[in-house]
């Protein structure tokens, strides 16, 4: 149910008037704790033009904020792609008819979406960059992309997997009846629906991707946070600096997260027959790290 | 195996993982706190409280909570020298809970609009039926079947913050799991992978454990309809 309509009756006079009075409460309380944001901010200095002009300069961003996006894009696109993989790999395996297949996926999943991305992080870093087996300097990203794409893996795999679930189980009779294997009739007729119905969660999962991309900050990947505090520490604007690292990280999550939700409206006709409920409750728990 | 035993006895593992469980309790009870009133906020028939609500989840849930732990530390605490206790680690340790509350506080207020979407069609349309206003309502009849079909989302948000509480360490509480962890490896290289599985079983211990709760008790305590 939409709760917004259905909570309060249509307003009469005395209701619109009770609506507006809170309206203008609302307004102003909101007005008064920006107003206090606002001068504490002021007070200590944080408002001075000299705080906020350096992101005015060229050379601000061009030595600052766009390389460390790009940093940012590119072990998030990189952990995308493998997060994907993995999560196909791992997912078909765990509807796998093989039932020791199946174990194995189902427990490497569990495990890693059961620990924090940030342990797995700095356990690849430090390994990676204690054994010599790749260049000092690229231990951090490496480690980035295989902490992301172990733990966004896992998640993406529990997506196909209700994806899979989620289907009508005549997809799955016809597959057979038209003398495909089990693992054919997977391959080439689920799990490609399933991807579409799954979309939307799969975009969701990508806003997790970017925003974990800056745990990379604690194990000295120079994405965005990184370079935005070098810059706070070099121009002695730390606040502006981190409140325009989060300026950007909404806009492009927000952009992401508004596609998703144009995905799942425009693909709702191809799932009208299933049950949403399913990718829906997964999507929930994928976004709430 | 007496290498790795004799870890335990250098560095106290267990006091860490009290330290992120101190952590996420703090922090899941501040930001079920703010996220019910988020979600008030989102159900109300007032435009500005809506408005509010709307935006303070899209702001929180993009930004990455290692920004704002990082803002908690580097912007409050050292440029602004806000500080919520008499001593150091005490204050960086609750600046580290209000930032983890204010982050999961946008999950936990879409986990009750989840269960508050759970909640039949019919149900507030008898409650205005017997007369009762908006907060009445909301009190009596929709929050409470809401909470119980928002059990199992807002354990997983309770997983994902006991997890989160590592990013702590970009506050700088030095104590959490995460920051052991490094300084135990950095020490010794050699059991880099026991150390590392050591950690990842206790949080394993610990989250595994409440999803199973949290599944058992969103069946148990299901609205029957």
């Amino acid at each position: 149910m939409s709760a917004q309509q259905v909570l309060f009756d249509a307003p009469g006079p005395r209701a619109r008037r009770n609506i507006l009075i809170g309206n203008i409460v609302g307004v102003l309380v909101g007005l008064g704790i920006l107003a206090w944001i606002i001068s504490t901010l002021a007070e200590k200095g944080q408002l001075e033009a000299s705080m906020w002009t350096p992101f005015l300069e060229s050379r601000t961003w061009e030595f600052f904020i766009l390389p460390g996006l790009v940093n940012t894009l590119k072990a998030a696109a990189i952990a995308i792609v493998t997060s994907v993989l993995f999560g196909l790999i791992f997912g078909v395996g765990r509807l796998s008819h093989l039932a020791p297949v199946r174990w194995v996926a189902g427990i490497v999943v569990e495990f890693l979406r059961a620990v924090p991305v940030l342990l797995m992080m700095i356990f690849f870093w430090l390994a990676l960059g204690s054994s010599g087996a790749v260049q000092p300097q690229d231990a951090p990203l490496i480690a980035v992309v295989i902490a992301l794409t172990l733990y966004n893996g896992s998640v993406i795999a529990e997506l196909v997997r209700s994806g899979v679930q989620g289907l009508p189980r005549g997809q799955r009779e016809a597959g057979m009846a038209i003398g495909l294997t089990a693992n054919q009739s997977l391959r080439s007729i689920e799990v490609p629906q399933a991807l579409i119905a799954m979309l939307p969660a799969l975009i969701s999962q990508f806003v997790v991707i970017l925003k974990d991309s800056a745990l990379g900050f604690i194990i000295t990947y120079p994405e965005l946070l990184q370079y935005m505090r070098r810059l706070g520490v070099g121009e002695g604007n730390i606040i502006p600096s981190l409140m325009v690292a989060a300026a950007i990280f909404i806009i492009i999550n927000f952009a992401l997260s508004t596609l998703a939700t144009r995905l799942s409206v425009l693909l709702s006709f191809r799932t009208k027959g299933r049950k949403p409920a399913v990718v829906g409750a997964i999507a929930m728990d994928a976004a709430s790290t | 195996m007496e290498d790795y035993l004799s870890l335990f006895e250098t560095y106290d593992v267990l006091a860490a993982f009290w330290v992120n469980i101190q952590l996420s309790f703090w922090a899941a009870i501040w930001a079920l706190a703010i996220g019910t009133v988020l979600a008030l906020f989102r159900i109300s028939p007032i435009p500005s409280l809506q408005w509010f609500g709307a935006a303070y989840v899209n702001i929180f849930r993009n930004t990455p909570l290692t920004i704002i732990l990082a803002f908690g530390f580097l912007g409050l605490f050292s440029v602004m020298q806000i500080s919520l206790a008499a001593d150091l680690n005490a204050s960086l340790f609750r600046i580290a809970i209000v930032g983890l509350a204010v982050y999961h506080a946008a999950f936990v207020c879409e986990a009750i609009r989840s269960g508050v979407n759970t909640v039949p069609l019919g149900q507030a349309e008898a409650a205005r039926a017997i007369g009762l206003s908006f907060l009445p309502a909301a009190r009596l009849i929709i929050l409470p079947q809401a909470f119980r079909g928002a059990i199992a989302p807002l354990g997983n948000v309770l997983i994902a913050l006991i997890k989160n509480s590592t990013v702590a360490a970009a506050g700088s509480v030095a104590t959490e799991a995460s920051g052991l962890m490094k300084t135990m490896i950095e020490f010794r290289s050699d059991l880099v992978i026991p150390i590392f599985f050591t950690f990842a079983l206790g949080f394993v211990v610990l989250v595994i454990p409440i999803g199973l709760l949290t599944t058992w008790a969103s069946r148990k305590l299901a609205v029957a309809r």
